[in-house]
């Protein structure tokens, strides 16, 4: 007869940290679809291979380790780091780059530090920006939206243009790029970024065929569908409001500002809220616990911040979109921002 | 304070911190009234079941006692009696294990029931108000009321405030999961209740008392509003449910608003806190004068067949409530005092229920599962969320992983109130309060250590003055000395004048010395005249010494070569034989001593005899040439060829007077000689003794040529040193256990400490 002895509180919540990792990863899945509905098969084609990348790089630092494997392989994060980095890729960017991309996040950013809580930086966002530093040009390789697009893209052709750089028929990636008219395509951000710098307003720069009333096609809905995914997150107390709320609030306010002392060189707020990964971040990147401020004060300011930081970017960076050096500054930030953000204890 | 009853009555409360809502499980127990139980076979009562220290105990086994009569008194203010629940014997007073964590056993007494249920004589006090306040005190103390809530803290303690108190708080929130006890004890007991808060009323008189009690226990509230409706004092406040809305603090900021500050008492802020089962137990001491020998435990949990709330006997064991109950738990037994929150689990069914148990908590496995597995913590801040301290569990986590103490301190550890709620949402499942409790044992323990350490330390440093202060003034003795003796020399008496030609004799020998080196030779006749020396008598009585030494050392090897070949059944006979060799060898070492001692008295007579002759030079010098001729002669032999030069004067003075002794220090040397080659020798022995020998003679020698020089005024000093040094001996040669080495070490001290003593005279 053995007596079971254990410290208290012997009851306890049933929810599990993988189980929270798997309500994030439900959650991405609205944003998935509809990045294939408008692009195509090319995101799905890199999140599978991400995946599967991520559990083999992470099951040979378990292994390397000494870690239970089966406890911490299945835990969820590395799945949902896969997914992240998969959806933020150019749909057309070649199989190697979330090879690369993936074992960095895992290997690097991830293990080396520690494993899962110990990370100081956001794996697939310090992916991401090293992808997008060391190899350019197929990390801007953005393709327009299918709708816009001069040769159909099937799920074969996706793979061939994946894997080989080129189609079936022989289609190049830059080929690909180009319009109906002959014209290489960017992103919505991209386009309105480099018409500024060439003189145009706004205003001439939304004219473009891949904007649909000022904001770019299958991007607003990609937004859309990551902000639904993100309040069934909130909505489940999966994540906490204050980083999302203030983020999005800082964007609100500063391009707000930005649009009306000069409507013609600052894009709107919409436009922000709705381009690039702005939704993405809001919900799914910023609200990484292992990476975040912890206190709820903390939480605002660490949001706040990365709300500037994005403005700053893409009004005066060199990057169209600068979610991802936001992100990667704010977990710099977000040690200190702790340090200041304590509570007041009960009786002090 | 009229703002906060004017809330109160609003039905408005403030809000503490965090919290949560785990599942009741509440109405496993509501629905059954308290049930009196048959008496268990044996109680185990433990001796202390509070906060504080435990009494004296007043019975002894074999006793018959009385239901109700003290097991223990109190001999401090933070001490509670506990008292004999039943009639019947007590049939051991032993550790036994007991209700805490730890599953440590303490002093308990047990108590065998004779059914009889006899009570002692009872005092029944038909009015209260009668009483003054420090008899009322006296009569909680005395009942051995410990708060009831969890804590175990004497309650009279509690009342004896000085400060003036604004709230009393009667805690009823109950906020654990499952435990149902207060709440039936109001539901059926609500009069007594009543009739204890109104003791403490009397007796702190509060200018309000509040009632704090959670809304999930309607009949309870609907008891409580009844018996109060009378009384404008007294106001009951309907809570809302969440844990740990019972924490004493917690209570105390949903009812006032008011934080308690840190390492202060509420009563710093005028509040006073009861446990509601306190109050019955209260009224039931003073009025009835029943001391606290039961309670209401809640026996529930998925694994009983019949959870109920029972009143049950302190010390009942818990494997008793629980057949009463009908348990039914498989291999795996999991069973908690308490709640599923804070309780403990138990690791034996001996546990007696204490006068804080008020849960017995029996789950089954899906209901309370063990199978967590803690994963690394991912930030995730829920813990800090819902902190009714407001504290940073993950960060204490680290820290407590790292065993950093400071910063520990920094993120104000010692305000947890180990409630759990951190533990209880933690998505890694890591066992935070857990870590904490180590922790803070961690730290208890240092602070420990280093007031040990700082005491140590300052008890080095009171030395270390000490021993300077001693020194200096022996320092000063000295100088008051021997400013006193150059003053007397100088007074031109004659003895100053004897003083003056004792200094110039040393520094005669200083230069006969200094001659000495020069030339080599010296006269063999003056070298025969110096054998009466203090050395040379030194040497025999030394060598005797170690003789004897030597002896018992052989007669013990001696015995201890027999003894194996005795016969192992006669062993004692073999120790004897042993013993017996010991004595003898003892007994001969004696008598040499006695020889020796002999020769000796004989030498010093001789030598002092021969010394007064010669009336023109004192005895000092007569000691001092005698020394300067020791060193000649050892010189003397020691150099060769020898020189036909003139000695010095002093040397050659008186050959004949010294001739005497020579001859009876030779019989002395002869005899002591004689004695050793009777007490079986073996030649390396002597001369390891020998070697010994000398070396002590040496150090004797330096000590006394130092000595001779500086002066002869502090006797005191040698003579405790020559007496510890006896002592030394005494002790080393009364240890038979010491080996040959030890026994010619303390024979050479012995020499030495004789030497001195000599040396002095």
């Amino acid at each position: 007869m053995a007596f079971w002895i254990a410290s208290s509180p012997h009851n306890h919540v049933q929810n599990k940290t993988s189980a929270l990792m798997r309500l994030v990863i439900y959650a991405t899945i609205p944003g998935i679809l509809t990045q294939w509905y408008f692009f195509g098969w090319g995101n799905i084609i890199h999140i599978i291979m991400a995946i599967a990348t991520a559990f083999a790089a992470e099951f040979i630092v378990l292994s390397l380790r000494k870690k239970p494997i089966p406890l911490e392989l299945f835990d969820g994060s590395a799945i949902l780091t896969a997914v992240l980095l998969g959806v933020s890729l150019p749909a057309l960017a070649p199989w190697w780059i979330t090879i690369i991309g993936v074992s960095f996040a895992i290997v690097i950013v991830k293990q080396l530090y520690g494993g899962l809580g110990h990370n100081p930086f956001n794996p697939a966002m310090a992916a991401y920006v090293m992808l997008l530093i060391s190899f350019p040009v197929q990390m801007t390789s953005w393709q327009p939206p299918s709708s816009l697009m001069s040769v159909n893209l099937d799920f074969i052709n996706t793979l061939s243009v994946i894997f080989t750089d080129f189609t079936k028929e022989g289609y190049s990636v830059a080929q690909l790029r180009m319009h109906v008219d002959g014209v290489t395509m960017a992103t919505p951000l991209d386009t309105v970024k480099t018409n500024i710098t060439l003189g145009m307003t706004v205003t001439e720069s939304l004219n473009n065929k891949i904007f649909d009333q000022g904001l770019g096609i299958g991007w607003l809905w990609i937004n859309i569908a990551f902000l639904v995914g993100g309040l069934f997150l909130l909505f489940k107390k999966a994540i906490a409001y204050p980083t999302p709320l203030s983020f999005l609030a800082t964007i609100f306010i500063f391009s707000f500002i930005a649009f009306l002392i000069s409507p013609d060189t600052n894009p709107s707020t919409l436009f922000y809220w709705f381009s690039g990964a702005t939704m993405l971040g809001a919900f799914f990147i910023l609200t990484d616990p292992v990476t975040c401020a912890t206190s709820i004060k903390g939480r605002i300011i660490y949001g706040c911040l990365a709300g500037v930081l994005v403005c700053v970017i893409r009004k005066f960076g060199g990057y169209p979109d600068g979610i991802a050096f936001a992100v990667l500054l704010c977990n710099m930030a977000a040690p200190l921002i702790d340090q200041y953000t304590r509570p007041r204890t009960y009786g002090h | 304070m009229e703002s906060v009853i004017e809330r109160i009555e609003q039905g408005k409360f403030w809000k503490f911190h965090g919290g949560i809502h785990p599942p009741q499980q509440k109405f496993l127990s509501t629905d059954k009234p308290i049930r009196q139980l048959p008496l268990p076979e044996l109680l185990r009562i433990p001796v202390q079941q509070h906060i504080g220290e435990p009494g004296d105990i007043l019975v002894t086994v074999g006793d018959k006692v009385l239901k109700g009569q003290a097991l223990t008194v109190a001999n401090h203010p933070m001490v509670v009696p506990v008292h004999a629940p039943t009639s019947g014997t007590i049939t051991a007073i032993e550790a036994s294990v007991i209700a805490h964590p730890s599953g440590l056993s303490e002093l308990c007494i047990f108590l065998k029931p004779d059914g009889e249920e006899k009570w002692r004589d009872r005092e029944i006090c038909p009015d209260y108000q009668q009483l003054s306040k420090n008899d009322l005190i006296d009569k909680i103390a005395q009942a051995g009321i410990s708060g009831m809530g969890g804590a175990g803290f004497p309650s009279h303690i509690k009342l004896n405030t000085a400060a003036q108190i604004n709230y009393l708080i009667i805690n009823a929130a109950e906020c654990e999961p499952y435990i149902t006890a207060d709440d039936l004890l109001i539901r059926e007991q609500c009069a007594a209740i009543l009739d204890g808060i109104k003791i403490l009323d009397n007796i702190l008189a509060p200018a309000f008392i509040l009632i704090g009690i959670e809304e999930n226990k309607p009949e309870a509230i609907q008891a409580l509003k009844n018996a109060t409706k009378t009384i404008d004092k007294i106001k009951v406040c309907v809570l809302p449910v969440i844990y740990p809305t019972g924490g004493e603090k917690q209570l105390i900021q949903v009812l006032t608003g008011k934080e308690v500050p840190s390492g202060t008492l509420p009563s710093a802020l005028g509040i006073v806190m009861h446990n509601i089962g306190t109050c019955f137990a209260i009224a039931d001491a003073v009025i009835n004068d029943i001391p606290l020998i039961k309670r209401v435990v809640t026996v529930t949990g998925k694994s009983v067949a019949k959870p109920q709330n029972v009143w049950a006997l302190i010390g009942t064991p818990v494997e008793f409530l629980l057949q009463q109950c009908g348990c039914q738990q498989g291999n795996k037994k999991h069973i908690i005092m308490g709640g599923p929150m804070m309780g403990f689990s138990l690791p034996s069914f001996t546990v007696p229920v204490v006068k804080t148990t008020n849960c017995i908590l029996a789950p089954d496995e899906a209901e309370i599962p063990d199978n967590d597995q803690e994963v690394e913590c991912i930030r995730c801040g829920q813990c800090a969320d819902v902190c009714p301290s407001q504290l940073l569990p993950q960060e204490l986590q680290w820290s407590a992983k790292a065993h950093d103490h400071q910063a520990l301190n920094d993120l104000n550890l010692f305000d947890c109130i180990e409630c759990g709620a951190c533990a209880y949402v933690c998505p890694s499942h890591i066992p935070l309060v857990h870590y904490y409790r180590v922790a803070k044992a961690e730290i208890r323990q240092q602070t420990l250590l280093d007031i040990k350490a700082e005491k140590a330390k300052q008890r080095f440093e009171a030395r270390k003055i000490r021993l300077e202060r001693e020194k200096l003034a022996r320092e000063e003795k000295h100088r008051k000395a021997a400013e006193a003796r150059k003053a007397r020399m100088n007074s031109g008496t004659a003895e100053a004048n004897n003083e003056k030609s004792a200094v110039a004799a040393a520094l005669a020998r200083v230069k006969a010395k200094k001659a000495q080196e020069k030339d080599t030779n010296n006269d063999v006749t003056a070298s025969d005249t110096s054998v009466g020396s203090p050395q040379e008598i030194e040497k025999t009585d030394k060598k005797s010494q170690v003789a004897a030494a030597i002896a018992r050392a052989k007669a013990k090897k001696l015995a201890a070569q027999t003894a194996p070949n005795t016969e192992s059944n006669k062993s004692t006979q073999s120790s004897n034989v042993i013993a017996e060799a010991v004595n003898n060898a003892d007994n001969s070492s004696k008598a040499a001593e006695g020889e020796i001692t002999d020769s000796t008295s004989v030498i010093n007579t001789n030598v002092i005899k021969d010394i007064e002759k010669p009336s023109e030079l004192s005895k000092k010098d007569k000691i001092a040439v005698a020394i300067a001729k020791a060193k000649a002669k050892k010189r003397a032999t020691e150099a060769k060829p020898l020189k036909n030069e003139p000695p010095e004067d002093l040397l050659s003075e008186k050959p004949s007077n010294d001739e005497p002794d020579s001859q009876i220090v030779t019989n002395s040397t002869n005899k002591t000689e004689q004695q050793v080659k009777e007490q079986a020798l073996s030649p390396d022995d002597i001369k390891k003794a020998k070697i010994a020998a000398a070396i002590a003679k040496a150090k004797a020698k330096k000590r006394q040529t130092t000595e001779s020089i500086i002066n002869n005024e502090i006797p005191d000093d040698n003579e405790q040193r020559n007496e510890s040094a006896e002592k030394e001996i005494q002790t080393a040669t009364q240890g038979e256990s010491l080996d040959k080495n030890a026994r010619i070490a303390a024979a050479v001290a012995k020499a030495k400490a004789k030497k001195q003593q000599e040396s002095k005279n």
